[in-house]
């Protein structure tokens, strides 16, 4: 420190002009980092919309599957889409949502919830071909469910558990502990506490949190194949016990055939999935926005 | 040993006593052997530096502390005859006959009915809901600004109409004993003064203890007041006699500002 104030302005001294070298450095490095994603998109978008738009029309949704290209088309597929979708949220939610609360509201503080809780982390990043080695020795073999739309969904509900009950739980602990405490004054048992105030407040949370992990099933490939989903379909399966396919398997099979025309077709399967893909988060977006405004 | 003046209970059972409380948080000691009467229809303050455990002891008259983790709680605090920590009581419903007031006001993500009804209708009310609601929000003195929007948010309210939504809120559910947390410590100085006045009227029907860091609130509006040092009862009495002629020089220091 000088003895005298010296004014504001003025040329910059070399330790101010280094500084502000580094921040603007910085700021760029990170704005190339994020053109990166951006542009691989744009790319990706680009290639299939370039291959896949001629066939993306009303007969690719209404046609099943084919030896001749121009007649394929993704009905069986996104049938079963649909179906393991419908059904794996059916299965995973009220389980994940369970286990969350129980693990941010009742359960002790102590070495087993830390372990449990430790595992769940790890089970969110094992690879998904694990889950269908799971699912074919579990739900196709030891409970008889064959290569049906339940071995799938069940299959995939494993797969998602964790994610749901990661997020649900974050959720849950996002609910200010004031509230709690609040309804716990007013004479509320654990379970009134949980399911009038804690529940209707981390439910944004948990949905937004739900839809992208069935985003994440949705595209899922590797544990159908395990559990035995068949590529070439040519019905939409009518019950649990059907035999079924999915998009991002329809898809794989197109494209390793050498005919361009199947090329085609499985871009034109890339961009109905990418629109599957696309109505899940905007429904995710839209939900949180509507609860947000309640508040 | 503390100093405990002649504390009048009016000639009625005291509504609410505590014998020899202690509380632990693991081997830490927040509250130290405290021993008090608090008389009926009265307002007890409870006064102290931060951390000396006056919210502490406050959160164990309605049994708040199980919330916590690691707290345990020694001694016994009568309420009606019964301790409120006999195994047979249920702090449920210990927490239903004496409703608690927070620090900063915590209304519900709801309308202002809605947090209103919320604890009677947990609690099983079967009666007139629209009349408990209008009565618990007169009493706390609220109802003149919101009867018109009464769907409103609850977060669409000032701070201070919140506090005081709160206050309704506790009321809805017809304690005996209301206790409070600091609660004008968030508030402006004119919001502060509606909270006092609150007070003041409340004590007709209800019995308050509530804690304060702030030592003219607690001359204006308590009639007894209680002064904790370091987990220690150090004086308690007439708040006239508290703020005037301590017997203790530690509770003179404090309420001349001598240091706190």
């Amino acid at each position: 420190m000088s003895g005298s104030a010296s004014p504001l302005g003025g040329t910059p001294s070399a330790n101010d002009r280094r500084r502000r070298l580094f921040g603007s450095i910085f700021a760029i490095t990170c704005g190339a980092a994020t053109l990166v994603g951006v542009l691989a998109l744009v790319v990706l978008l680009a290639d299939v919309l370039r291959d896949g738009l001629p066939r993306f029309d009303w007969a690719l949704l209404t046609n099943f599957a084919s030896r001749f290209p121009e007649r394929a088309g993704v009905k069986a597929a996104l049938a079963g889409s649909i179906w393991i979708l419908g059904l794996t949220a059916l299965f995973a939610f009220p389980v994940s949502v369970a286990a969350a609360i129980y693990l941010e509201e009742y359960a002790p503080r102590n070495r087993w919830t830390r372990l449990i809780q430790l595992n769940i982390a790890n089970l969110a990043g094992v690879p998904s071909i694990v889950y269908g080695m799971l699912g074919l020795a579990v739900f196709v073999r030891a409970l008889g469910f064959d290569r049906s739309i339940i071995a799938g969904a069940l299959t995939l509900s494993i797969l998602i558990l964790p994610v749901i009950i990661i997020a649900s739980q974050e959720a849950v602990r996002a609910v200010p502990d004031s509230i709690r405490q609040a309804a716990y004054g007013l004479g509320a048992t654990r379970w009134q506490v949980v399911s009038s105030q804690v529940l209707p407040m981390a439910m944004p949370g948990i949905l937004t949190g739900t839809i992208l992990a069935l985003s994440r099933a949705v595209g899922e490939t590797a544990p159908l194949i395990m559990v035995g989903a068949v590529g070439f379909i040519a019905f939409t399966p009518t019950g649990l016990g059907d035999p079924f396919t999915v998009l991002p398997l329809q898809i794989y099979n197109w494209i390793s055939r050498p005919q361009a025309d199947f090329q085609q077709i499985a871009a034109a399967g890339i961009l109905v999935l990418l629109s599957l893909l696309m109505a899940m988060n905007a429904a995710a977006i839209l939900l949180r926005n509507r609860y947000q405004k309640d508040r | 040993m503390p100093v405990i003046h002649d504390i009048e209970s009016g000639g009625g059972a005291p509504a609410l006593e505590a014998k020899h409380v202690s509380v632990h948080y693991g081997s830490k000691v927040a509250v130290s052997d405290v021993s008090l009467v608090v008389p009926a229809n009265q307002v007890v303050a409870l006064i102290g530096p931060s951390g000396c455990g006056k919210s502490t002891l406050l959160r164990c008259f309605n049994r708040m502390n199980d919330l916590v983790g690691g707290a345990r709680v020694e001694g016994a605090v009568e309420f009606r005859g019964k301790n409120l920590y006999d195994p047979d009581v249920d702090p449920v419903e210990v927490r239903r006959r004496i409703g608690m007031v927070f620090q900063k006001p915590n209304p519900f993500p709801k309308s202002i009915y809605e947090n209103t009804a919320f604890g009677p209708r947990i609690n099983g009310f079967r009666g007139d809901m629209d009349e408990r609601v209008e009565t618990s929000l007169r009493q706390a003195a609220l109802w003149d600004e919101v009867h018109d929007r009464l769907g409103d948010s609850a977060y669409a309210l000032s701070g201070g109409q919140q506090q005081r939504l709160c206050i309704a809120r506790t009321l809805a559910v017809k304690p005996e004993i209301v206790l409070m947390d600091e609660p004008a410590s968030a508030l402006d100085p004119i919001a502060t003064q509606r909270i006092e006045e609150l007070i003041y009227e409340l004590k007709k029907d209800y019995t308050i203890v509530i804690v304060t860091h702030n030592m003219q609130q607690a001359a204006r509006i308590s009639d007894y007041t209680a002064f904790l040092y370091m987990g220690e009862l150090i004086e308690y009495g007439p708040t006239e006699t508290i703020f005037t002629n301590p017997r203790e020089q530690r509770t003179e220091d404090y309420v001349t500002g001598r240091f706190g």
